[in-house]
């Protein structure tokens, strides 16, 4: 097996064009600005129950995301926002599904932690802690059953990471080399208990050690490292070699959910991680460094408002469900005979 | 264009806050994500942040106001170029009226279809029978839908080179090999999702359970990602998957290896549950479970699987989930029950036979949906109910039954519904106690004497 290591940042001489970080750019921005959004019209009354935003993490899905091919499937967690739009998702379908209106994704009846989209190879959105890890492992089983050469990827975080399915997992993918990335956002905190407090082993990608998966921590904040990792860890599941770990080291600037006052990290933690290691800011400056041009950037801020106020215009626009479908969908009708 | 700044909701429930402190004062610059101002909730202290980027170009409400209500604007914002004189032309970014209050639920939509038409006898006339017990029709049922279907697998802990714990899987693995017929480790929370995850991604998994007592160890990946995830995805993402096993009491092997599970998954909106009694309805009904697009509990025992009855010699024979049988008919009371239920319930039929009591006896064989339109019109005909089971009395299928009966059958009943079901307390090992824990043949005849006021 190949031994879990810690790698640095590695700079590559053949680096990313300066087309890629602009479209990564674009994405990364895209997921912060429809985060922003939602906290605002979570906070108008338009948006309820539980709302979990990805802001400061988004690298992690941007990065690993544009190492994938078509047909790679994404599964994540209930902070599953940005994971949606990496993959393709309109933020029309999203948000209104966040204010639960008929134009939602699940026709207002999932809510921020239930959306799925067969056409984007998305497979939720799963709103109990680590469920969704065994769920990730089962489409890499289906894709070894059909011998369809994807890979799926299955998100979850620190938090999860302790849940028992988990290990129950690692130890079924890499006894049946199941074609699975399991992604590990360390975003430092399970909800309010930090890595330190919850956490007998913190260093999460040797997790895998005892099932002999290997792992890779790397820096979740830059689009450059998690992509260039991510195609190894893609390169290593399609050859045959069974499951991957990642553990991204990253960080997410709002509270847990949109109810947490965030009391158990000091305010000048999450502005110093802001303007030190914020992933979009390292491409904007990454960019610069290679001569784009500033109007070019200002173009992409200004179609990315204008995405996601379209998508907030819809998300109001779009109506409530009809009263009838309380009813629907609790049951797949059998197909014709 | 100036922007409003509105008193955020800050949990799902806050309705009104106090607007503890501003940190900003008119003329200051803010942009997104700086901390503009503390509110007090009933829970917390919470700071807020902006989202848009411009000039503070008025405070709305004074530091220290109290029960400021969610969405009342509380300062704003003058965006790039403008001045203090575009606050007089007002805010544009006026939010929406929040949703109108929820009407009425809709009635429910009646249940799946039941047939009206004279009911045309399931076995055809004439079709030739064979002996086989519960287990090798259970097996059959299994390798016919295999061999239908590629994508049907087997999956659970000894079911392919130990051919079964319980040899519901005997031959499989020979016939199907390994890839199909695939053993797991001890680990039933992870192969549970594993099939999920396995059905999403257009698999049609058959999961074993060695007993569904172990199932508790999976029943999250099975209510809240089987069974839910039709609906939340609003209609999108189903899951066709069979869980499948052995419930219930076996014999002396004491409470947690001792327990049904018909009523709790019978709860769950999103499941189909089965639960047959004869090989002829275990072969039939197993199939169709694996055809159905939905998630099936297919419930089992552990006692029937060696017990030997006619499975008609038809191609592709299938029994339609959610329809009750009428396994023996009469006029006098009705008893209904299902899986090993049915033992109790046809012996004393016969003894009351003997007494010049007719019972007529409904076996359910599906428990979600539930076949309850069967058990209304033989009450409309007996005018007397008894129901059997071995699952624990409190909210048992029993209750579900005579609830129906109250509320569709109430003025032909002559008698109250008695619910008979296994005793409220965990399965003692000892044999004596063993026995009085479980329903009995002699229970049953008392209960339809006593409706029958005999």
């Amino acid at each position: 097996m190949a031994t879990p290591r810690k790698t640095a940042a590695k700079k590559a001489a053949d680096g990313p064009s300066q087309d890629e970080l602009l479209k990564a750019y674009g994405d990364m921005l895209l997921i912060r600005r429809f985060e922003e959004k939602a906290g605002q019209l979570y906070g108008m009354g338009l948006i309820g129950g539980f709302c979990h935003l990805y802001i400061g993490q988004e690298a992690v899905v941007v990065g690993l995301t544009a190492a994938t091919v078509e047909g790679d499937q994404t599964t994540t967690s209930y902070r599953d926002h940005g994971h949606m739009l990496a993959c393709g998702m309109d933020p029309k379908g999203v948000m209104a599904e966040l204010t639960g209106r008929i134009g939602g994704y699940s026709k207002g009846k999932g809510g921020s932690m239930h959306m799925f989209s067969r056409e984007k190879h998305f497979f939720g959105g799963h709103g109990i802690v680590g469920a969704q890890v065994p769920i990730g492992a089962g489409l890499g089983f289906a894709n070894k059953y059909l011998e369809n050469g994807k890979v799926s990827l299955v998100y979850f975080g620190d938090g999860a990471a302790n849940q028992g399915q988990v290990y129950e997992t690692f130890n079924m993918a890499s006894l049946w080399k199941l074609p699975v990335i399991f992604v590990i956002e360390n975003n430092k905190y399970a909800m309010g208990t930090s890595v330190e407090r919850s956490s007998s082993t913190p260093a999460y990608y040797t997790r895998g050690e005892a099932f002999a998966i290997p792992g890779e921590a790397v820096d979740g904040m830059d689009y450059v490292a998690v992509k260039e990792a991510g195609l190894k860890a893609l390169a290593h599941c399609r050859e045959g070699h069974g499951p991957y770990i990642l553990e991204m080291n990253t960080y997410r600037y709002r509270g847990h959910s949109m109810s947490d006052p965030a009391k158990y990290r000091t305010r000048e933690e999450v502005s110093k991680m802001r303007e030190e290691k914020d992933p979009i800011e390292h491409v904007r400056k990454m960019l610069l460094e290679m001569g784009a041009a500033e109007d070019d950037l200002k173009a992409v801020d200004k179609a990315v408002r204008e995405r996601v106020n379209d998508a907030a215009a819809f998300a109001q626009e779009s109506p409530e469900p009809d009263v009838a479908e309380l009813w629907t969908d609790v049951y797949a009708p059998a197909p014709a005979a | 264009m100036t922007i409003q700044i509105l008193m955020p909701a800050l949990s799902p429930t806050m309705e009104e806050g106090t607007l503890a402190k501003w940190t900003i004062k008119k003329g200051d610059k803010v942009k997104s994500g700086d901390v503009i101002a503390e509110i007090e909730t009933d829970k917390a202290t919470m700071e807020v942040e902006a989202v848009d980027e411009g000039v503070v170009g008025e405070i709305l409400v004074a530091e220290g106001a109290q029960g400021v209500k969610v969405n009342t604007p509380i300062a704003v914002l003058l965006e790039d170029g403008e001045d203090a004189s575009a606050l007089a032309n007002g805010a544009d970014h006026a939010p929406k009226a929040a949703a109108a209050p929820a009407p009425a639920a809709p009635k429910a939509p009646p249940a799946e279809p039941v047939a009206e038409e004279p009911e045309a006898p399931e076995v055809p006339a004439g079709a030739a029978m064979a002996t086989q017990t519960v287990r090798e029709a259970l097996r059959d049922a299994m390798a016919e839908e295999m061999r239908r279907d590629p994508m049907v697998f087997v999956m659970g802990e000894e079911v392919a080179e130990y051919q079964g714990a319980y040899k519901i899987t005997q031959g499989l693995l020979d016939e199907f090999g390994s890839k199909r017929v695939v053993d797991t480790p001890i680990t039933e929370h992870g192969f549970a999702g594993v099939g999920v995850g396995a059905a999403f991604g257009g698999l049609k998994p058959i999961v074993e359970f060695m007993t569904f007592n172990f199932a508790m160890q999976a029943i999250d990946q099975i209510i809240n990602s089987a069974a839910k995830t039709l609906y939340m995805s609003g209609g999108l993402m189903g899951c066709p998957i069979v869980f499948r096993g052995p419930n219930g009491a076996a014999a002396r092997v004491a409470a947690q290896h001792s327990q049904d599970y018909a009523a709790w998954y019978a709860h769950i909106p999103g499941l189909k549950v089965c639960m047959p009694y004869s090989a002829a309805d275990a072969k039939g009904l197993l199939k169709a479970a694996i055809r159905d697009p939905n998630p099936v509990i297919f419930l089992e025992n552990e006692i029937l699987y060696g017990r030997s009855f006619e499975v008609p010699q038809v191609e592709d024979w299938t029994v339609p989930i959610g329809k009750a049988k009428v396994a023996r008919a009469g006029t006098d009371v009705t008893i209904v029950s299902f899986g090993i239920g049915m033992t109790y319930a046809l012996e004393a039929a016969a003894a009351l036979a003997r007494d010049g009591i007719e019972a007529e006896v409904i076996d359910l064989r599906s428990l979600r949906p539930m076949d309850t339109d069967a058990v209304v019109k033989s009450v409309k005909k007996t005018n007397r109910c008894v129901t059997v089971e071995e699952g624990w009395p409190v909210c048992s299928i029993g209750s579900q039954i005579s609830a129906v009966l109250m509320r569709e059958a109430f003025d032909w009943l002559d008698a109250p519904v008695l619910t008979l079901a296994g005793k409220d307390v965990p399965m003692p090992y000892a044999a004596n106690l063993e026995k009085l824990a479980l329903v009995t043949t002699a229970e049953v005849i008392e209960a339809a004497k006593a409706v029958c006021y005999r």
